[in-house]
């Protein structure tokens, strides 16, 4: 389906749980890049807002056999079993939250949203938050805010984009270059490049090139879900059909990806 | 026309159905959204010309090369430097948020004079003129009273040409006082000093070893270069590395290791002795080091032997006999062993004698200046001044001994005590100082016992600090003569913590000063300019940048082009040339260490009847350490297991509080020998039984309001204890009880 302007991409995101070390880099990465505000007390973590939060997990074993695994999240840029059905797309009585078919990643239009929160009780992975306050920025750090990403204001819901911004400008410049398609490196998020650990992977998982293809590798006939079994997606028995992959080399830390009854045998992990 | 109620009802419902019919409330919906959001104060940022500037991150010894994105002359994000060689373009959390230092509201915009009292934080602004002048003055009097070893000196480092400039300003105005810190970096360079009579840095090839056995050092919590050690971590699998970490506490660097040996806290040296027990009795040990090239062995031996067998290791260290002797013999038997030391991220120097055991262990396994091993470099030495003529105040003053006692007798190895400066003029009045500058460091905060940290600096009558944040120390200040931050000057940043090679980065300014600051090099420079005479004459440079350009010399083209400088050629020399000891050989235990290093484990202090728990601080790199504090940015990762509101939580196991009748989340009061602080209980079974620990980098009490007043300062609970060998700060923990508060 070769069309004038381009293939249809999937962008998406493999992140090596064995590597990821918990450090938080992503986090403020996130923050830095996209002019995410802050407050006085952020220990409540309900109100405080991170596009990508990392998460731990223990084994529930005992001193000394217990170990932690961390799992950052941002936005999971559901499709849902068919193009758009995200769990946040379809609440949205406003349009301000949308899904691009032709990069698969999740928007959020800031000045459409009046702040129902629909979205928010949708989506399962408690990817969005809510302004509850007017972003101040003390002393003079309204100057380190970038002009590629605006700044939201009170009363709005806010979340991951896969920093569309760098999107744009790798395209504007790809475009004034002759080009329709991009490279692999030529978009990358600002939390992928700043890892540390390396330990994040992004790239368009529709093209079998690019390196979060062959790692994930999705099935395009189950919706997506990886043929790799040391990869996981969260909450898979939810059919979200997000675009964020987890690996990871233990069993415990890919069962603690999903609910489980307790007792419920393995083999149910795909259904 | 009559309006019954019927007809009144039929054009109620009428309206309402009209009126959900047309566009109406669809529009509303839509116009809400925007005269809700509309506010002037939300800010547009202004768009420019992309552009980059490179510098070197100095928020950390780990030197790592940075890119800053800027929009026309305005820097907004700080990425990590493409093919730089300590950090091969990556970035840590602390890096990332540097911004936030720069235009934060803890900057210090302008020379400030106390005008309350001290600690009050009433401040007049003043000029450099009139701010240089008071402590030209100052200074003048002290040296005309000839007491000039009276002006005392504080840094957190002591490498580069700041510190140079202001040891041979402390020289030349005639005070030996020059203290800078000491750090587990610091006690691995006394160590190399003692065992190998090399003065240097030392560094470790975490690269190309394939078992590093880690003693207690948060490799993933800061430790070293944090983004080195990061990657290494990372591409291990692809050079089938092993990594081992010996802690008691799941740290994420133990989380994130092949094997992690819990441990007695404090006893990593007695195990690393263990460890050495096994690798001599089985005739492990590289014999061509140890018959060849080193010096000591048999008394080494003897004692190891002797105090150090497996029964009594496993006792006092509570790891099984049976892993130390797998252990030894897993390190002993790999092809590139590398022992590790420094506990956490290495704020702490503890005691020489743990340094010296785990450079033993790496010595008997000839993993001394071999790949994959530990590397004594030489300091990069590029400070070539000439010796400053001294008047006879200063040869007179310099006489004197120095008030921390370092560098003398007992302590001959050691540079400088910062802990031992402030507790010897707490006994005696004649040793305060008259005149402190303190210079980047932040002793209020970062050193053990803040309580008698506080009691000495008020002795002191005048505090000068060149701080370019309201810091602890700086709010203590008499007078505060701010430098710029690391991204508005010049400065070279030599010797990136544990790097392997001679490397000095270069700090270039990515933007114009921001405010009324003036670099620290500068002001030394003018400072000796008023007190004229010999003072001035050992400052042959206009300013700062004339001085490191001159100091750089023919490296300097090169280093403002790639923005450091690599000996790409060094290689250590050989076993046969390389020890400089009186034997020529590296000694096992160590030359002029005045007592007895293999005494064995520190003891928390405190009496376990009254303190049957054990305090002991952890690190994270979500928090920073050292004498900055958290930007904003960071404290939003900080997890609400460790802070909620203004309650740090402590990590104890279960069992210990079910001994106590403790939950997750009781607010406690944890009392120590030193101090005690109000918590709250997490329960986590990453935790030995009897332990409490406590988070490092809260509780800090100046910066700003995103930081200040949360949580509690663990130097607050814990004091120093001093180490015989070395005058070093030993304190691993101390001993600690909780109580439902």
């Amino acid at each position: 389906m070769k069309q004038a302007h381009g293939k249809t991409k999937k962008f998406g995101m493999v992140i090596d749980l064995d590597k990821c070390t918990g450090c938080g880099t992503c986090m403020v990465a996130c923050m830095a890049e996209n002019n995410v505000p802050f407050r006085k007390d952020e220990t409540d973590k309900r109100l405080s807002i991170t596009w990508m939060q990392v998460y731990k997990l223990t084994n529930g074993k005992s001193y000394p056999d217990a170990e932690i695994c961390y799992l950052p999240r941002p936005c999971q840029h559901c499709e849902g079993h068919h193009s758009g059905h995200s769990p946040c797309v379809s609440v949205c009585p406003a349009t301000a939250t949308d899904y691009d078919s032709e990069t698969g990643i999740v928007s959020q239009i800031y000045t459409r949203c009046f702040g129902c929160r629909y979205c928010m009780a949708a989506c399962p992975y408690h990817a969005r938050y809510f302004n509850w306050w007017d972003p101040v920025w003390p002393g003079d750090m309204e100057k380190y805010l970038s002009p590629n990403v605006s700044p939201r204001m009170r009363g709005v819901v806010e979340k991951c984009s896969f920093c569309f911004h760098r999107y744009q400008l790798a395209m504007e410049k790809a475009i004034l270059e002759g080009r329709h398609e991009l490279e692999e490196q030529e978009y990358q998020t600002s939390c992928t490049q700043a890892c540390p650990a390396g330990a994040i992977t992004f790239g368009d998982l529709n093209n079998p090139e690019h390196k979060v293809h062959q790692l994930a590798q999705p099935d395009p006939h189950h919706h997506g879900r990886p043929k790799n079994p040391k990869v996981f997606r969260l909450l898979e028995r939810l059919h979200t059909n997000p675009k964020i992959y987890y690996f990871s080399s233990k069993e415990w830390v890919r069962r603690a990806g999903d609910n489980y009854v307790k007792d419920e045998s393995k083999s149910d992990h795909h259904e | 026309m009559k309006i019954d109620r019927r007809s009144f009802l039929a054009f109620g419902v009428g309206g309402a159905a009209g009126t959900a019919l047309s566009p109406l409330p669809w529009k509303l919906t839509d116009d809400s959204s925007i005269w809700s959001q509309r506010w002037p104060w939300v800010p547009i940022p202004v768009d420019g010309k992309i552009g980059y500037a490179q510098s070197t991150c100095m928020l950390c010894p780990g030197g790592c090369g940075i890119t800053v994105r800027k929009i026309d002359d305005r820097p907004v994000k700080i990425e990590g430097q493409e093919g730089h060689p300590v950090n091969q373009g990556g970035i840590c959390i602390l890096g990332m948020a540097g911004l936030q230092f720069l235009y934060g509201p803890s900057r210090v915009k302008t020379p400030l004079k106390r005008t309350g009292k001290r600690g009050q934080g009433q401040w007049a602004q003043i000029s450099w003129e009139a701010a240089l002048n008071e402590v030209a003055e100052k200074l003048g009097t002290l040296r005309a009273d000839g007491r000039p070893q009276g002006l005392a000196c504080m840094t957190d480092t002591e490498r580069g040409t700041i510190p140079a400039l202001l040891k041979r300003f402390m020289t030349v105005y005639g005070s030996p006082n020059f203290i800078g810190p000491a750090s587990a970096q610091d006690a691995q360079e006394t160590a190399v000093r003692a065992m190998a009579g090399v003065d240097g840095t030392v560094g470790f090839d975490v690269e190309k070893a394939d078992l590093i056995l880690s003693f207690g050092s948060g490799l993933l919590d800061g430790w070293g270069s944090p983004v080195r050690m990061f990657q290494a971590y990372s591409n291990r699998q692809d050079r089938k590395t092993q990594i081992v970490q010996i802690d008691s506490r799941l740290s994420n660097t133990a989380a994130k290791s092949d094997r992690w040996i819990s441990i007695n806290p404090g006893t990593e040296g007695t195990l690393a002795l263990g460890l050495a027990y096994h690798i001599i009795a089985k005739s492990f040990y590289n014999k061509v080091f140890v018959d060849n090239f080193s010096a000591g062995f048999d008394s080494f031996k003897q004692k190891v032997m002797a105090d150090f067998s497996p029964a009594k290791v496993a006792e006092i260290t509570g790891v099984p006999a049976d892993i130390i002797s797998e252990l030894a013999l897993q390190f002993a038997t790999a092809h590139r062993p590398l022992a590790i030391c420094g506990r956490g991220r290495g704020s702490a120097p503890g005691a020489l004698s743990d340094t010296m055991a785990v450079l033993a262990l790496n010595a008997l396994v000839g993993s001394i200046n071999s790949d994959g091993g530990v590397r004594f470099l030489p300091d990069p030495g590029y400070i070539f001044w000439p010796d400053p003529d001294l008047d006879p105040i200063a040869l007179k003053g310099n006489e004197q001994s120095r008030l921390d006692g370092a560098g003398t007798g007992q302590f001959s190895h050691t540079r400088s005590l910062p802990n031992r400066f402030f507790e010897q003029f707490g006994s005696d009045q004649r040793n305060v100082p008259e005149i402190m500058l303190i210079a980047d460091a932040n002793p209020l905060y970062t050193l053990r016992d803040t309580k008698a940290v506080q009691a000495a600096l008020d002795q002191i009558p005048f505090i000068v600090s060149f701080s370019s944040f309201m810091d602890e120390t700086a709010q203590q200040a008499d007078l505060i003569l701010p430098n710029h931050t690391f991204l508005e000057r010049y400065q070279d940043v030599p010797a990136p913590a544990g790097f392997t090679r001679p490397f000095i980065g270069l700090a270039r300014p990515v933007v114009a000063p921001q405010y009324n600051t003036r670099h620290l090099g500068d002001v030394i420079i003018a400072l000796a300019g008023q007190l004229k005479g010999t003072i001035i004459r050992a400052f042959g440079w206009d300013n700062y940048l004339a001085c490191l350009k001159d100091t750089l010399d023919e490296r300097w083209e090169g280093m403002i082009e790639k923005g450091f400088w690599m000996d790409d050629h060094f290689s250590s020399p050989s076993w046969d040339a390389m020890f400089t000891t009186g034997t020529g050989r590296f000694e096992f235990n160590g030359e002029k260490v005045a007592s007895d290093p293999w005494t064995g484990a520190v003891a928390a202090e405190g009496d376990s009847s009254t303190f049957p728990l054990i305090l002991v601080p952890y690190d994270s790199i979500r928090l920073a350490g050292g004498s900055i504090g958290n930007p904003p940015f960071m404290m939003k990762t900080v997890a609400a297991t460790v802070l909620v509101k203004a309650d740090v939580f402590v990590e104890i196991n279960p069992e210990t509080a079910r001994k106590y009748q403790l939950n997750e989340g009781t607010p406690a009061m944890l009392t120590t020998p030193k101090g005690e602080g109000k918590v709250r209980i997490h329960l986590s079974e990453g935790i030995m039984p009897g332990l409490v620990a406590m988070p490092t980098g809260l509780g800090h009490t100046a910066f700003d309001d995103f930081l200040a007043g949360k949580g509690v300062n663990v130097n607050e609970l814990v004091g120093p204890v001093e180490d015989a060998a070395s005058g070093f700060d030993a304190a691993w923990g101390i001993r600690a009880k909780l109580a439902k508060a």
